[in-house]
């Protein structure tokens, strides 16, 4: 087992390479420093003398890849791309265009933003496997039918109406919570309530009807039918037998997405004003603050690929028939 | 002379294209897959989407041939001048919607603003609701009778709904009979209770909605703003109009850019193995594990900065705010084909194997040959369905990412932009609703269609499901 973690961290090694160099050619070999100091800069403020004092305050006045006029290994190190990209292998993100340190930031939002994403998460987990039982229980019946129609009704509404709708009724018609904001401490609940619970209803008709899917898939199955056979009453053949066979499938699609929970979610978040990492992502691309930008899709492939490895590794405490040599 | 001058937009080629691609991928699978194809025709959800959808299409396409109106010519005048601004035939049409814009806003069926103003009488001046310019001016004095005029209106077209529906029904039900053979009665009970080789019902009823729906909207629209008037006094039924080819093309031109690149790196992975496998499975680990928006985020501020600082490439605004969306379907489609090449990959590694095409091996048929004549028909139901199944999907993205500020441009307009500008309206008081719901409503159909469309036809091309 841990022989087999390890292989995973080594296989997760290349793919982080090449997810930095494909970050890295984006923002600086596409546009050069020069035409984003330009761009920063505004028309009004284009000197050569701005350019290069913007260059060299963000460190971007070096060479891209080799420096040839330093001396040994700072050849290497004293350029853009040691300085930008390979740090962010040890956790140095740099600074944003405010002067604050990124990984810090990083550090005090991700609390906000697990506050929101993770009840909504488990919650809209429990709900939706629980919605799904009951239509792959009636299934073929009118329930079934209506069932799935409004999964598909649901889906088709777009993720800004539900926030959009939802704080207009909720927050400022009924005004049963706060519109927006966040609290420290237990006192947060009263702004988390909304936003959780519109993040649940959101992702209702996808999750349900895929579980629903699911569900149906081993209703057919020959063991189904030998439980049935000799005699397990449906409710015990559901809850003991499917229930327990298609949580291996529900597991691949929910355990990826753990990791990513900490990045918590762009809507949610600016619409909330809730200070977690979504809305940070939100405010460096409306400022285009790229050094910003380029950590948190280096943030992000990190934690996808460790949830690849937990679907990976949770396979096996489910499903015994798995094992890794 | 002419009196305009055509104007060829990148997205309008690649939508035209697209559209032939389509009737031409349609034709060339008529034979392999006709058995889905029929399955398809006989689902009456099925057809009745797809007229849906057709009529979206059909606004979309009408919003596509662009021209420049040419400018009334100055006394001395003799050179030609054309207008700067870019013009669709959907704008021709649409002509009485996109100049009569009123101050601000302005609730639907509305005689008057919404905000207050002072008036000038002769009383001297008071606060009050000035009246509209276009909206509901044909009343003069007597805004009192509105009510009556909208509701004779609707009852006027509500029975020219009805009866053109009839004539349409008829006539269809004269030319089943004829072609079969069979009385009326019979074949419009066939029609009725969805017995025909073909879901005519489906069809019918989707018109008979469209008709009660669109044909009162027509005869309002003249004379009032059906849906209200937004901030800068814009029509709004013109805006989610405008927004319907957006969608369309983001929707659709996004799969020409994915299509390709899925369906060669998919079965080239999946047919020659080896180290192409491993460096196309490596290039979709490394996309695929960046989460989608902040890759797409990337992309697109990288792309907004080529563009403003290259602005020698663009001769009108139009053209730039077309390459922009261009360019995000061109992002879009880079991110987003790694799925379905997955899919071709996994089910060509399946069908290599099968004794058919080791035959065809063995016999030294060309590997070209193979995936061409063997290989690609029996994958085309699955880039049919993940075609279909793709398209809501990037129309509702469309909106999140334009909201998020790294969609289409802002002057373009879109239902991402619509939101966008009304979201704050709804903390007003009193409440300006009319753009958020008029955006919902449309786009809800649109990809409420389009889903219930890509149900319908996974279930016909899904082989697994017979």
């Amino acid at each position: 087992m841990l022989a087999y973690i390890f292989r995973r961290l080594l296989y997760a090694v290349p793919i982080l390479i090449g997810v930095n160099l494909l970050t890295f050619a984006l923002f600086f070999v596409v546009n050069t420093p020069d035409d984003m100091a330009r761009m920063q800069l505004g028309v009004k403020h284009v000197t050569p003398e701005a350019i290069q004092k913007w260059k060299a305050e963000r460190g971007y006045d070096r060479p891209l890849f080799w420096n040839p006029e330093a001396a040994g290994l700072a050849r290497a190190t004293d350029t853009i791309f040691f300085d930008k990209s390979v740090r962010m292998f040890v956790g140095d993100f740099g600074r944003a265009e405010d002067g604050r340190d990124i990984a810090r930031e990083i550090r005090t939002r991700m609390g906000p933003s697990l506050a929101i994403a993770l009840p909504t998460f488990l919650l809209g987990l429990c709900v939706s496997i629980s919605l799904a039982l009951i239509l792959a229980f009636f299934r073929a019946s009118a329930l079934d039918f209506w069932g799935v129609v409004s999964c598909v009704a649901l889906m088709s509404i777009s993720g800004l109406f539900y926030i959009i709708g939802g704080q207009y009724l909720v927050a400022k018609v009924w005004k049963l919570v706060p519109i927006s904001g966040f609290g420290e401490g237990l006192d947060a609940w009263r702004f988390l309530v909304l936003p959780v619970l519109i993040g649940v209803v959101a992702g209702l008709g996808s999750s349900t009807r895929w579980y629903r899917t699911l569900f149906l898939e081993e209703v057919n199955k020959d063991y189904v039918r030998t439980a049935r056979a000799k005699g397990l009453p449906e409710t015990r053949v559901f809850f003991r037998h499917i229930l327990k066979n298609a949580m291996i499938p529900i597991l691949t699609g929910v355990v990826v997405v753990i990791p990513l929970l900490f990045m918590g979610s762009l809507l949610t978040e600016s619409f909330f004003g809730i200070p977690g990492l979504g809305s940070y992502t939100i405010d460096a691309i409306n400022a285009q603050d790229f050094a910003v930008v380029r950590s948190m899709v280096f943030i992000g492939s990190v934690l996808y690929i460790v949830g690849l490895m937990l679907t990976d590794i949770s396979y096996t405490l489910v499903d015994p028939r798995i094992r890794f040599e | 002379m002419m009196s305009f001058q055509p104007v060829l937009l990148w997205t309008d080629v690649l939508l035209w294209l697209l559209l032939g691609c389509g009737v031409g991928l349609g034709i060339v699978s008529a034979h392999t897959l006709r058995q889905a194809w029929s399955r398809l025709g006989k689902n009456t959800v099925a057809m009745a989407t797809a007229t849906l959808l057709s009529a979206f299409l059909l606004v979309g396409l009408l919003d596509s041939l662009h021209y420049r109106e040419r400018l009334p010519p100055a006394p001395g005048e003799v050179r030609v001048v054309y207008g700067v601004e870019v013009r669709s035939v959907l704008d021709g049409l649409l002509r009485q919607l996109r100049e009569q814009s009123e101050k601000t806003y302005s609730a639907p069926f509305a005689t008057r603003l919404y905000a207050k103003e002072t008036l000038e009488t002769p009383a001297g001046p008071v606060q009050g609701y000035p009246r509209l310019k276009y909206g509901g001016a044909h009343l003069g004095e007597h805004e009192a009778k509105r009510d009556k005029d909208v509701l004779q209106r609707a009852f006027a077209s509500g029975v020219l709904a009805f009866l053109l529906w009839l004539g349409l029904a008829a006539g269809l039900t004269a030319l089943l009979a004829r072609r079969q053979g069979a009385s009326h009665h019979e074949t419009w009970q066939a029609i009725w209770q969805g017995e025909t080789a073909f879901a005519w019902r489906g069809v019918l009823l989707a018109l008979g909605g469209l008709l009660l729906v669109f044909l009162p909207m027509a005869l309002w629209a003249g004379d009032y703003h059906v849906l209200g008037t937004d901030k800068v006094g814009q029509d709004v039924f013109y805006q989610v109009l405008k927004s319907i080819r957006t969608a369309l093309v983001i929707g659709l031109v996004t799969t020409l850019v994915m299509l390709p690149l899925a369906v060669v790196l998919g079965i080239v992975a999946g047919y020659f193995r080896g180290w192409a496998d491993d460096l196309i499975q490596y290039v979709y680990t490394v996309l695929n594990s960046i989460p989608g928006v902040l890759l797409i985020a990337a992309a697109v501020l990288m792309m907004q900065v080529l563009i403003d600082t290259h602005p020698q490439w663009f001769a009108t605004a139009a053209e730039r705010a077309d390459l922009r969306l261009l360019a995000l379907c061109v992002i879009l489609g880079m991110t987003s084909w790694t799925g379905l090449a997955r899919l071709l990959r996994g089910e060509s590694l399946k069908l290599r194997e099968l004794e058919y095409i080791q035959a065809a091996r063995a016999f030294g048929v060309s590997s070209a040959r193979i995936i061409g004549r063997h290989l690609l028909p029996n994958l085309m139901h699955i880039v049919v369905i993940a075609l279909v199944m793709d398209f809501s999907s990037l129309v509702l993205a469309e909106a999140v990412l334009s909201y998020v500020g790294i969609g289409v441009d802002p002057s373009m307009i879109s239902f991402g932009t619509m939101i966008n500008n009304a979201r704050m309206e709804l903390g007003r008081e009193p409440v300006v609703w009319w753009s958020l719901a008029a955006a919902f409503v449309f786009m809800f159909v649109l990809v409420l269609s389009a889903n219930l469309f890509a149900d319908a036809v996974r279930d016909a091309f899904d082989p697994r499901l017979d």
